[in-house]
């Protein structure tokens, strides 16, 4: 049993031990060319310029959260405060169903969909291409719409039925109650549901790399394709990489800093939910 | 006072229009992320449901549409899948028990373990990719671009999820029931062997279920894996090459002509189909759950 319980252990020690070590290494040799606009690794001589990797990331992510934020949160405070429990019963598990899409579906939809009849015809900077940071984020902000839905309404659930009655009581409407009491009441464990859909946005790989293209361009057009870290990673990786290669290292180097960042995220939003958890229970 | 009082709302008409437009988003955005799965569902159907037979199923990947299926990527999936539940379930199963009924709360240990887990689950997948790159398919382990490696990357990524459903399933479980075998003079692992874990597995499949369906559509970690081609043979062991369904899809998408296009919307449609089975089963697994325990 204790074996078992070490294997997590296990786990977390060979990602630090296999990522670092290389990705350190990397650093040293890159030095100051990490800070350009220009971003090609694998061409001769090889550019190191990691801004168009964090500005592609950083549009998806936007986006994405542009999109999912109002219509995730709008269906938190609907599961909490609107729904009939039979209602709650049914649209939980199809949320559910949205949650589970695999990515690679996701992405379809996005390179099919939504740049050829979405993006490509209506988005009116620049000469859209078959790929876009626009469709990416979009279709990426569907993946964390179930969410932020489903975390936000654990906390906004979590709130106690007295808040709720007493606003009640006092004449409030029930968008006054939901808004206003049990919304701030649960704002921790919703802004804890916002970080970890970010930190998925953020991580997200296949999505980023069929709908927004894997040509790190330094731009801000979201119309334009973009490349995303994680999205470096698969695209040099789909190659067999061998060890020391250029490929090798610098797919290392960006997943370092992915789980550097996703990890700050990570551990902040789960703290925040401790609490909140502490605060109601 | 003979007066009756109207138990009607008397709201201004402000608030009965603020709150009229307010409950309508709400179910505007209802609407909008339930009406997603059907966009994408009819998009992809649209374009390959015609195409949807049996003999999809039964041929292999090919670029000629007429004899192209999915049969190698659909059990490879199942096997990689298959044997990384094999790992993961037990460990994770094991490591929830100790977790919940073993260690002392607020142990520095378990406490450690807890923190570790957490942000373990929120690793993004492509990263465990990078690990089986770097110490399973080469390293010192080195099982090359093989089932075996994929299992054991597809086992990491699920175990912090299975370690967290199970253990709010056992949480679920009434500390009575504990508490009423250890009055009868069970030991606690008679307790724990009998009681709380007959009583938290609906609760644990559900969540095993749920964290299975999300492995079979995961697609990062193993495009670093060498899944990423096609294979025309079932593997045979865990020595085999392989492909799995969604790099397959990701595969034909990366071709950009007609036929290509709908051969991925069908390998989707097929994915589709497992996945919304596997949370069908979770969905009524997890009724007979709740049910119990109301009763």
């Amino acid at each position: 049993m204790l074996l078992a319980t070490t294997m997590s252990v296990v786990v977390t020690v060979g990602i630090v031990a296999s990522l670092f070590p290389t990705a350190v290494r990397t650093m040293i040799t890159i030095g100051t060319q990490i800070i350009g606009i220009s971003w090609a690794p694998l061409f001769e001589p090889p550019e190191y310029g990691i801004l168009p990797l964090f500005t592609g990331t950083i549009f998806i992510v936007a986006i994405a959260m542009l999109v999912a934020v109002p219509v995730g949160l709008a269906a938190a405070i609907f599961l909490s405060d609107y729904a009939t429990f039979n209602l709650r019963r049914v649209v939980k598990p199809i949320l559910e169903i949205l949650a589970g899409i695999p990515t690679v579906v996701l992405g379809l939809f996005g390179l099919y969909v939504v740049n050829p009849l979405y993006v490509e015809k209506y988005w009116p900077i620049g000469e859209p291409l078959a790929y876009s940071a626009l469709g990416a984020g979009f279709v990426t902000g569907i993946l964390i719409v179930p969410i932020i839905a489903s975390v936000a309404d654990d906390a906004l659930s979590a709130v106690p039925r007295a808040m709720r009655e007493a606003a009640y009581a006092l004449g409030a409407t029930r968008r006054e109650v939901a808004s206003k009491v049990v919304f701030n009441a649960g704002l921790s464990g919703v802004v804890a549901a916002l970080i970890l859909a970010f930190a998925r946005a953020f991580g997200e790989t296949t999505i980023a790399l069929m709908v927004a293209g894997s040509f790190p361009k330094f731009t801000a057009n979201p119309g334009d394709p973009m490349m995303s870290l994680s999205a470096f990673i698969g695209f040099a990786g789909i190659g067999d990489a061998e060890v020391g290669s250029n490929a090798y290292n610098t797919i290392f180097l960006i997943g370092a800093i992915l789980f550097l960042i996703t990890l700050i995220f990570n551990i902040v939003g789960n703290r925040i939910i401790a609490k909140y958890r502490e605060a109601y229970e | 006072m003979s007066q009756t009082i109207s138990l009607k709302s008397r709201l201004s008409p402000r608030r009965t229009l603020i709150d009229g437009a307010f409950r309508f988003f709400l179910y505007l955005s209802i609407f909008i992320s339930l009406g997603m799965i059907f966009w994408i569902v009819s998009s992809l159907w649209n374009e390959a449901g015609w195409l949807l037979s049996w003999d999809l199923l039964t041929k292999y990947p090919s670029y000629d549409i007429d004899n192209a299926g999915f049969q190698s990527p659909l059990v490879g999936s199942l096997w990689v899948v298959g044997i990384a539940t094999l790992v993961a379930l037990p460990t994770g199963l094991l490591t929830a028990l100790y977790l919940e009924e073993f260690a002392g709360k607020g142990n520095k240990f378990s406490r450690l373990i807890e923190l570790n887990i957490q942000n373990l689950a929120g690793v993004p997948a492509v990263v465990f990719g990078l690990i089986g790159l770097a110490f399973i398919v080469r390293g010192f382990v080195k099982w090359g671009f093989t089932v075996g490696s994929a299992a054991a990357v597809i086992a990491m990524l699920m175990l912090p999820v299975i370690i967290i459903v199970s253990r709010e399933a056992i949480r679920a479980v009434p500390p009575s029931y504990r508490e009423g075998a250890l009055a009868l003079g069970a030991t606690p692992w008679q307790a724990v062997w009998r009681l709380v874990l007959p009583s938290a597995i609906p609760g644990t499949a559900t969540g095993s279920i749920l964290a299975v369906s999300r492995a079979i559509g995961e697609s990062a970690p193993l495009l670093l894996l060498g899944a990423l081609s096609f294979v025309t043979f079932n593997p045979t062991g865990l020595d085999s090459p392989f492909t799995i369904m969604p790099l397959t899809i990701f595969k034909y998408a990366s071709d950009s002509r007609e036929e290509f296009q709908i051969l991925a919307s069908a390998g989707s449609l097929i994915l589709m189909a497992v996945l919304f089975i596997l949370n069908l089963i979770a969905i009524i697994l997890r009724d007979i759950a709740t049910r119990k325990r109301n009763v």
